[in-house]
């Protein structure tokens, strides 16, 4: 596949004016993600407000891919409990590695804008790493990684 | 000088010709990684697993004879290649890193003490300078660092004023993989010699692209790779002085590397074969030898005069594009050209110059300190060899131009 398909209009759009993007005053969770093969690194806040994420925030060096990837994101899970988050991380990882049911597929709305990224492995952890970190941020994690046991495709760096 | 026929010699790359990427002609511009294998070599590592193989240095056999000349005759090739003075000079590795840990390990134990300092440019590939910084963390020792400046050139007058009673040791790269910048190694090991410190070059970006001659330089130690240089990955060479390897000590002990072994002592052999423990890679050694003999054939000079074109040609074109920034302008540079274009990130770039067949690298290039220096993550890095045209140039250009605008 060509990778000019996944760089759509929405995706050139989110990377020029990503949503959400900044550091919160006064997060209740925050994690950082890193991607070592290819200097992707992130900074993501939330304000939890009864098991929902009421704020979210992000700021970073990345690539098109992992910046669109992180707007879009934060514009979703905005407003969504912490249990649906989960199960969106599941159904995006699950997206990314093409592997996603149909269920999944009609949950993740248009976040499907990345399911091209499957026939692109060195980029799959580009697309996974805002979702990795806020898995992190949600459950305390401080810092987390597309390597090691976390790697949506082991072997690939 | 006669020009080299690049369309001929294209021929010799079955890869060139015989590999499409998304339907298009591939444009191979990641030499530095890892350079292409033309037949001459491939065909030589076949006729040798086929006809030749055998262990080497120990039987008595056909087979092991025929094993053990090409072995060495590879040896031969490689010290004719850098003018080594003796074949025993010629330390076969795995690599370029290998080797440096080689000297780290074999050297630097034995001579690099608590407070000791090893001069380290600030342009070096992560393999020159983990290897010292494990040393030193071991020794108590220090590293001091040459800076380089805005175009990519070392800062000689600092680094004159780094040599101190303490230093014991001066690595340095010949070409920097990230900058493409030719380091004045020359004047650099003389300088070095003036306060009796002995010098390591990482010649990995250099050998395949310019004369190397390891005594006009004057180095004491030369390390480089195989698959750089047209050859096989797995295989990489050792220089050093004959007078400072029968010094230093072995770092892998095991066979082939002794003269005799009791439970009580171990007498080493000699040079080299003191520091190729085991069975070597006999094969992809074979595979060296043949490609340093291929390339010798075609004359360092004219694959130089070649590729200097194509820089000059390709450094014009990209920065004649708009937001395209070149990371690495000094004067004296190898066809390397490291550059970002506006905000795009680099690895945009890498896939988006994929959809047209064009395979660069981006990225850090293992040389993350050289990224800090000029504040950025990143770079995409284009970097040829003499197998590449003027048309692949235009085709990368015009690849750039039309990612700028994807993204404006």
């Amino acid at each position: 596949m060509e990778s000019r398909q996944l760089y759509q209009e929405v995706i050139l759009d989110h990377n020029r004016k990503p949503r959400n993007y900044g550091r919160l005053e006064s997060p209740t969770h925050h994690s950082e993600g890193v991607n070592p093969l290819c200097g992707d690194h992130i900074f993501l806040d939330l304000a939890l407000e009864a098991q929902t994420i009421a704020r979210i925030s992000f700021e970073g060096q990345s690539c098109a891919i992992c910046k669109a990837s992180a707007s879009m994101m934060s514009s979703v899970v905005k407003g969504r409990s912490v249990l649906e988050a989960d199960r969106m991380v599941e159904g995006f990882r699950a997206l990314a590695t093409g592997q996603a049911s149909a269920e999944q597929m009609t949950d993740l709305g248009r976040l499907r804008v990345f399911e091209g990224i499957k026939d692109l492995p060195s980029r799959v952890k580009c697309a996974v790493l805002p979702w990795h970190t806020l898995h992190a941020a949600l459950h305390a994690e401080s810092a987390t990684t597309t390597e090691g046991d976390a790697d949506p495709v082991p072997g690939s760096a | 000088m006669t020009m080299l026929d690049i369309e001929r010699l294209r021929g010799d790359f079955p890869v060139l010709d015989q590999v499409k990427v998304n339907g298009r002609d591939l444009v191979y511009l990641d030499n530095a990684a890892s350079s292409q294998m033309p037949r001459q070599v491939i065909d030589r590592i076949a006729r040798y697993q086929s006809l030749e193989h055998a262990n080497i240095h120990r039987g008595v056999h056909h087979l092991s004879d025929a094993a053990t000349t090409a072995y060495e005759s590879a040896r031969s090739s490689v010290r004719r290649f850098i003018n080594a003075a003796e074949d025993r000079e010629v330390i076969f590795t795995s690599g370029t890193t290998d080797a440096i840990n080689l000297v780290a390990h074999g050297w630097g134990r034995a001579c690099v003490g608590e407070g000791d300092e090893i001069i380290l440019s600030e342009v070096e590939h992560h393999a020159n300078i983990v290897p010292w910084q494990m040393l030193c963390e071991e020794k108590g020792a220090r590293i001091r660092v040459i800076p380089v400046d805005d175009r990519g050139e070392l800062d000689l007058v600092a680094y004159a004023s780094l040599f101190n009673e303490r230093t014991r040791l001066v690595g340095i790269a010949h070409v920097s993989n990230a900058l493409g910048t030719v380091n004045p190694v020359r004047e650099m090991i003389a300088t070095a010699h003036a306060h009796g410190v002995p010098v390591l070059v990482d010649g990995a970006q250099a050998v395949a692209h310019e004369v190397v001659d390891v005594q006009a330089l004057d180095c004491d130690f030369y390390a480089f790779s195989g698959h750089k240089l047209y050859g096989p990955t797995g295989i990489g060479i050792l220089y050093g002085r004959a007078a400072l390897l029968e010094r230093m000590r072995p770092f892998k002990g095991g066979g082939d590397m002794i003269l005799s072994v009791s439970f009580e002592k171990t007498t080493y052999n000699i040079i080299p074969h003191k520091f190729e423990a085991g069975t070597p890679p006999i094969m992809p050694a074979v595979g060296l030898g043949a490609a340093v003999e291929y390339l010798s054939g075609l004359g360092l000079a004219k694959v130089a005069a070649w590729e200097q074109s194509l820089l000059a040609y390709g450094t014009e074109r990209l920065s004649a594009i708009q937001g395209v920034r070149i990371i690495g302008t000094a004067r004296h540079k190898a066809a390397v050209i490291s550059f970002n274009i506006a905000d795009v990130h680099p690895h945009d770039v890498g896939s988006l110059l994929n959809d047209e067949g064009i395979a660069v690298r981006t990225g850090h290039h293992c040389a993350q300190p050289v990224m800090k220096r000029y504040g950025v993550p990143a770079t995409v890095r284009a970097s040829f060899a003499f197998y590449n045209t003027r048309a692949e140039v235009d085709t990368l250009a015009g690849a750039v131009d039309k990612i700028r605008r994807l993204f404006e």
